[in-house]
């Protein structure tokens, strides 16, 4: 027999006052578990909701426009200097250092084109990129464009064009397949027609050239200050502009519900060590006369602590283990009801984490009943000497 | 009045505390004065101090035991017995006085030594029997082993060997809710054996018990004392008194007299 076994056996049989302090520390447990998975999740559903608001970045060749105005009037403007991108400055960007940062480049090219005898945009992109970048994009009882020959119509201009999934149309003296409508956007958007890049190229006869190119940054892998500036180093010719605004604006939010749940988090734990502390101290003085058996027969006082720390660190291993997986099912429960389309997070160091957090309160909110179980007087502690 | 008690008859009469160590020691050998003064107390004093008046506790106890012997402590409530038992057995400091066991000075002893000493060289067997409700009786006459660096295997077969020993080997794995209060002292009695001490030292342990357990228990301390193990036992009872080499009475603080050259009326 050790001492451990004395603090399992004295756990086992004390069943109540065990239960209790088990029970303090995994209701504690729980809620930080619960609190840092919900916003571990809800955090991930924020960056990929903030990824599918489209691109924060946006590069387009750089232009510098002339007012012309006479005695206050104005006459409208020109666009000097202007210069154009081509797909070789799209190697450049996927060239720079940051570039793990980017989760999606879209070349643009937009024209005006004549379909059945009505003027009308054409824009051509790359559909697998311009569709994942552009999310709220839906093409109803269709598809994106596959090939040089399809194209998706915007709302608008399948209305004004009387286009109807399937039909064809002559662009340029090209023939296309419309494979789909998009579903009303409320944006120019309904008013393009979408094809493919290469075919929109030809068409617009601008072979190799985009108009603008639409970048979405990983928030959450790379700061976008640092994507614009190497951007920027890599087209010298072109004007690379960020979202900051919209950007620092999510984030902030984003890092307020964080600070918000790691305050409750900070309350939760300072509760929770003062539940332990009160537990083991109301133990402790139970067991005053236990305690002097135990000096009487040779035990010293650092037997004494050891052994309260020993039965305070059983129960915080219990209380850990059963509080990760508790926090975890309330996680599970609550987080459909506030983030819908939020998955669980599993994070098993979150579980390493829980336990240690379990195993330090006890540890700490039990020093000083273990160290004043030690420091008892045998003789007070027996009465009956 | 009697001030110092030593078992040799010859040196029972009053003897001023300054003169009694080193006439004794100049009268016997090294060794031999060891076995007869295995315990040897000197001017011990120990003073309560509460809310009120202070309390004079012990005032100026002489007493040697020699080894093998077994000492009855008797005196009213209040006289001092349990505080003489709980300074012997080093849970609580004199004001004054030393006691040398087996020629260690105990209030000398460094730090958590005292502890140590108290693990290898006594036994303590109390009134209330004071097991620990959630062992068993096996794991209660064991807790004197559980600090010490030694085989599970072997704390356990020692503890088995000391129970069989007082005949409670059946009944090694109930808890002590479960056992009759003869076979609780029985227990306790174990826990106390279980390190092999040379001293044990019991408070009232009859006290909580009917008279045919009472018979039960001390021929047990009888055995015990016939294997040579020196014992000290505090108690109210004058029907134990039988049992014991000696019996010293305490009164107010003080060494009254020891038995049978007390008044016949010496109350108790």
């Amino acid at each position: 027999m050790r001492l451990r076994t004395i603090a399992v056996n004295n756990l086992r049989r004390r069943k109540a006052r065990a239960a209790f302090l088990v029970a303090g520390l995994l209701i504690g447990v729980g809620t930080v578990v619960a609190l840092i998975s919900l916003t571990q999740s809800m955090t991930g559903q924020t960056q990929a909701n903030l990824q599918s608001f489209g691109a924060n970045i946006v590069v387009k060749p750089r232009t510098r426009d002339v007012s012309l105005s006479y005695g206050g009037i104005s006459a409208g403007g020109v666009a000097v200097g202007a210069q154009s991108l081509s797909e070789a400055d799209l190697a450049r960007i996927d060239a720079i250092p940051s570039r793990a940062g980017i989760a999606v480049v879209s070349p643009e090219l937009v024209g005006a084109v004549l379909v059945k005898g009505r003027r009308a945009l054409l824009m051509g992109v790359r559909p697998a990129a311009e569709f994942k970048l552009k999310r709220w994009w839906s093409v109803d009882a269709g598809r994106p464009p596959a090939s040089g020959h399809e194209l998706v119509a915007g709302a608008a201009a399948a209305r004004t064009l009387r286009l109807l999934m399937g039909d064809y149309v002559r662009i340029g003296g090209r023939r296309f397949t419309v494979t789909g409508i998009l579903r009303e956007t409320g944006s120019q958007d309904d008013g393009l027609l979408i094809t493919d890049l290469r075919a929109a190229q030809k068409v617009l006869h601008q072979e190799g050239m985009v108009t603008l190119v639409q970048i979405a940054a990983l928030y959450a892998d790379a700061p976008v200050d640092q994507i614009v500036k190497e951007l920027s180093a890599a087209l010298p010719g072109a004007e690379v502009t960020a979202m900051q605004e919209a950007v620092k604006g999510r984030m902030h939010a984003v890092d307020q519900f964080k600070g918000f749940s790691y305050a409750i988090v900070g309350v939760v734990i300072a509760i929770e060590a003062l539940v332990v502390f009160i537990t083991m101290m109301g133990a402790v003085n139970e067991r005053t006369h236990e305690i002097g058996v135990f000096r009487a027969i040779g035990y010293r006082r650092v037997h004494i602590t050891r052994l309260i720390l020993i039965e305070a660190l059983i129960a915080s291993l219990i209380a850990g283990v059963l509080g990760y997986l508790a926090g975890m099912g309330v996680t599970y429960a609550v987080l459909p009801l506030v983030a819908r389309s939020a998955a669980v997070a599993w994070a098993p160091l979150l579980g390493l984490g829980a336990v240690a957090l379990a195993v330090a309160i006890g540890a700490f909110a039990s020093l000083y009943p273990a160290l004043h179980a030690g420091r008892m007087d045998p003789t007070e502690a027996l009465r009956a000497l | 009045m009697i001030t110092s008690v030593t078992d040799d008859p010859q040196t029972t009469t009053a003897t001023p505390h300054d003169e009694a160590p080193a006439a004794a020691q100049a009268a016997v050998d090294p060794a031999d004065g060891r076995a007869a003064r295995f315990i040897d107390v000197r001017g011990l004093e120990k003073t309560f101090s509460g809310d009120g008046a202070p309390v004079y506790a012990l005032r100026g106890v002489d007493v040697t035991v020699s080894e093998g012997s077994f000492l009855g402590v008797m005196g009213q409530s209040g006289s001092g017995k349990s505080t003489f038992l709980s300074i012997l057995g080093g849970l609580s400091h004199p004001d004054a006085g030393s006691i040398s066991v087996d020629g260690i000075d105990l209030y000398k002893l460094p730090g958590e030594r005292l502890a140590d000493f108290r693990r290898e060289y006594l036994g303590f067997v109390f009134q209330s029997f004071n097991l620990v409700p959630y062992l068993t009786a096996l794991e209660n006459v064991t807790l004197p082993l559980a600090v010490k660096k030694m085989p599970s295997a072997e704390k356990r077969r020692r503890a088995l060997e000391v129970l069989d020993h007082l005949g409670l080997a059946d009944r090694a794995g109930h808890l002590p809710g479960k056992l009759s209060g003869g076979e609780q002292e029985r227990v306790a009695i174990a826990r106390a054996l279980v390190n092999e001490p040379p001293l044990i030292l019991a408070d009232e342990p009859t006290g909580a018990l009917d008279s045919e357990t009472t018979v039960e228990i001390m021929d047990v301390f009888a055995g015990l004392h016939r294997e040579g193990i020196t014992i000290v036992m505090v108690t109210h009872n004058p029907e134990i008194q039988r049992y014991f080499d000696r019996t010293i009475v305490l009164r107010d603080g003080r060494l009254d007299c020891e038995l049978p050259a007390c008044d016949v009326g010496t109350p108790l």
